[in-house]
């Protein structure tokens, strides 16, 4: 019964997250914040709500020599958290040199000076 | 509340919840934008196809393809950004194959 509840809130953790990330992709006014709030949403709803499913898997868990098929499905589940901790960040890094490096138009205030125009791309 | 009901609501929220992102998908400004939701709903499809698993009880099997689905997503999305970044593309509404990008 504890498992189960930790696994509830921990998914629904998982959709807020990912509810913000959606409100982010939509509502911001450029490329740069849209790749923020798409990639941090992203990696923490997904982190979130396969945890949680991995906690989940726990409620029926006795022993180690007649359950270990439960416990390889949360091995895979970790797995899976694990990979897209490393990807989803590597992969949001990628999107954003590219767009970087193409040039794209960040929203700046009139008043602020707008390097991208002056000399390209400093690092 | 029996729990297979809690986990198709889940299912139907990340689904819903992925809208906004084919909308970006389909409106984005630049080629980037719509690289970067389709990033989005190829991450989360890979958790809906886990909730897919524990609504038919076969978590175990389905939880191979969501590992599967999420490597190919990130090499999809490595290779597309490669690809604009060498092409000098992604900031133009479509992809241009000969000339470069006019607001460069």
């Amino acid at each position: 019964m504890i498992f189960t509840i930790i696994s509830i809130i921990l998914i629904l953790a998982g959709l807020v997250f990912f509810l913000g990330a959606a409100v982010g992709l939509i509502r911001f006014p450029d490329f740069y914040t849209r790749v923020h709030a798409a990639g941090k949403g992203d990696t923490l709803s997904s982190l979130l709500v396969l945890l949680g499913f991995a906690v989940y898997q726990l409620r029926d868990f006795e022993s180690f020599s007649h359950d270990w098929l439960i416990l390889l499905v949360i091995l895979k589940l970790l797995a899976i958290s694990a990979f897209i901790l490393l990807t989803s960040p590597t992969s949001t890094h990628a999107l954003m040199d590219a767009g970087w490096e193409d040039k794209v138009k960040p929203e700046i205030a009139k008043d602020r000076s707008n390097h991208l125009e002056e000399d390209g791309p400093k690092y | 509340m029996e729990s297979n009901t809690f986990f198709i609501g889940v299912g139907l929220a990340l689904l819903f919840l992925m809208i906004p992102a084919m909308w970006r998908m389909s409106v984005g400004p630049t080629a980037l934008d719509r690289i970067v939701a389709v990033n989005v709903i190829g991450t989360k499809t890979a958790v809906l196809l886990v909730v897919i698993g524990q609504i038919f009880g076969e978590v175990s099997m389905f939880v191979d393809f969501a590992l599967a689905y999420s490597l190919l997503n990130f090499t999809g999305s490595l290779a597309a950004a490669r690809y604009l970044h060498k092409t000098k593309a992604g900031a133009g509404k479509l992809i241009v194959f000969d000339e470069p990008n006019p607001e460069k």
